[in-house]
């Protein structure tokens, strides 16, 4: 299942937070049906023009029969500072999908599952819990954010329960994710946020024997596997965090 | 319509353009967004005889029209690229260049020995790779350093043989001149340009190896300084790199009279930028009466 380049059009995009976009593209009609936890290279610029790479952006949702694809994103530089001014009908140039992405049939065999988020890395668990639901498994989505919370609503239909934890307590828990989180209730935990908070919950799955898998997120110049810029050291060997990941067993990336 | 194929070194390619090291893989990741039998060949990753996990810490990092690399010859080893990565490269339909660097002469010479065995098309003996501490560049600094591992090395390889040149070399037409002298078949270059940057918040290096490898269109205008004067310094074909993005770029280094070309960082700019270039090139002969690039290479001289 290969990744391919190509043209899309931009069908809408909006601001969910000041520095929080969720965009809309036509789903590409030539390559493989993306799946939870890939992403694609994104460019809205010539390859002349800067920033030199284009920029990874997972997948937060695909409608098939809309036939859409949807990114959340957050503005964080350059790059991204030219996708949130697309606005419809202009195009934009996706490679991908790329990434090994979630097994969600594989997931929902594992029993009960825990969803872990937090800020940014929640994009692309929206796709995940909609996987998820599909093979017959609703998982429990544990949310972290700073202050505002955003994007939530979307993961209504697929989860049993959604539970929220901020840093200045402004919506649910005052405090951690992690403190929401009790692994030895769940067969699988999935997770996508900040590293330090993902650390966190393997540490938790690892003191409960529960299995842990991360989405991770590096620098990559090609995100084909192709240039190793964004190679993990991991326990068994290198890695690279576009091709051979972004997901991984927990145990395997982080020091426990 | 203007014929792109190049001679070199006993083979016809079908056009002269060459996909970089380390910045393809070996070529297979490409297979499904560009036709790879456009290109004149693909340069594999940097391979070492029991290959290595390559740097730690950054690796990447973007400048005005530059990118920063610190891999570190991340790569498999020779053995495991003949028996995995080869026969898939051997069949994406173009040249599989085996890219070959090394921490002792010895090293160099055991890599070359085994690749001659095999049915990868040309050797690209790597002495200028900027980001490992030992090997790699500390051969493509001083021509005597260059000439004792390439003459050793041409005694056991027997595939063509082209040498990539560093542009830190102290003297690059006497390097190229050097490399010549010791059995080189051809020379290729720039790799990177050696290159800082740091931190302010951490007031730190970037890269753990302090140094690191710059590339993109903000070397071209030097590289082709460079491949101007080895040109003008060897008879053997001389491979121009060096951040080229477009047909026209690959034009000036065939101008200044390099044989072929070979395109990197512009992968990362757009995927299918090998085939992109090569279109452009045949393009410009067309709208110019261009039957074939002998009538233009070193025209510029």
């Amino acid at each position: 299942m290969s990744a391919t380049s190509c043209n899309v059009r931009v069908l809408r995009q909006k601001a969910l937070a000041p520095d929080i976009r969720r965009l809309t593209v036509a789903l590409p009609q030539e390559g493989p049906m993306p799946h939870a936890g890939q992403f694609y290279m994104l460019r809205a610029w010539a390859a002349s023009e800067s920033p030199l790479l284009s920029r990874p952006i997972s997948v937060h949702d695909v409608d098939e029969q809309e036939r859409t694809l949807t990114f959340l994103y957050q503005i964080k530089g350059e790059g991204t500072q030219k996708l949130a001014h697309l606005a419809w009908g202009q195009t934009l140039t996706l490679t991908g999908p790329c990434g090994n992405g979630f097994d969600a049939a594989a997931a929902a065999k594992a029993g009960k599952v825990a969803v872990v988020g937090g800020g940014i890395g929640t994009a692309p668990l929206l796709l995940l819990c909609k996987e998820l639901s599909a093979a017959g498994c609703r998982p429990d989505l544990m949310v972290g954010f700073r202050d505002k919370v955003y994007g939530l609503e979307a993961f209504e239909p697929y989860c049993a329960k959604i539970d929220i934890a901020t840093d200045t307590g402004a919506v649910g828990h005052h405090g951690l994710v992690t403190d929401l989180l009790d692994p030895a209730a769940y067969g699988l935990v999935l997770t996508c946020g900040p590293g330090v908070m993902m650390r966190g919950v393997a540490k938790l799955c690892q003191a409960a024997g529960t299995p842990c898998l991360a989405s991770l997120e590096n620098k990559m110049a090609c995100g084909l596997g192709a240039c190793l810029g964004c190679t993990c050291h991991t326990k068994v060997g290198p890695k690279t965090v576009c091709k051979d990941g972004p997901v991984f067993p927990a145990e395997e990336v982080f020091e426990l | 319509m203007s014929d792109l194929r190049v001679n070199f070194l006993g083979k016809t390619l079908a056009g002269p353009v060459v996909a970089a090291s380390g910045t393809f893989g070996f070529g297979e990741e490409y297979a499904a967004i560009e036709d790879l039998s456009l290109l004149g060949g693909i340069s594999g990753k940097g391979l070492t005889l029991n290959g290595q996990p390559g740097n730690k810490g950054e690796r990447l990092l973007e400048t005005p029209s530059g990118l920063m690399n610190s891999i570190g010859l991340q790569n498999p080893g020779v053995d495991h690229f003949i028996q995995h990565e080869l026969p898939v490269m051997k069949r994406l339909g173009t040249t599989a260049w085996a890219n070959l660097g090394g921490h002792s002469v010895e090293e160099y010479c055991e890599g070359a020995r085994r690749l001659s065995e095999t049915d990868v098309d040309f050797i690209e003996l790597n002495i200028s790779c900027p980001n490992v501490k030992q090997g790699g560049l500390a051969y493509g600094i001083h021509c005597a350093d260059a000439s004792g591992v390439v003459a050793a090395v041409r005694k056991c390889c027997t595939k063509p043989l082209v040498v990539k040149l560093s542009p830190q070399a102290e003297d690059i037409a006497e390097m190229s001149k050097a490399v010549e002298a010791a059995g080189a078949d051809a020379i290729s270059l720039c790799n990177t340009f050696q290159a800082c940057a740091i931190d302010l918040e951490k007031r730190r290096p970037v890269f753990d190896n302090i140094f690191a490898g710059l590339s993109g269109p903000a070397v071209r205008p030097i590289a082709l300084r460079m491949v101007w004067q080895a040109v003008g310094a060897v008879q053997i074909p001389v491979v121009g790199l060096g951040g080229i993005l477009t047909g026209r770029d690959a034009l000036e280094f065939i101008m200044a009279g390099a044989t072929l070309v070979q395109v990197g960082t512009a992968n990362f700019m757009d995927p299918g930028a090998c085939a992109r270039i090569t279109r452009e090139i045949g393009a410009w002969m067309d709208a110019h009466g261009v039957a074939t690039l002998d009538e233009v290479r070193g025209c510029a001289r």
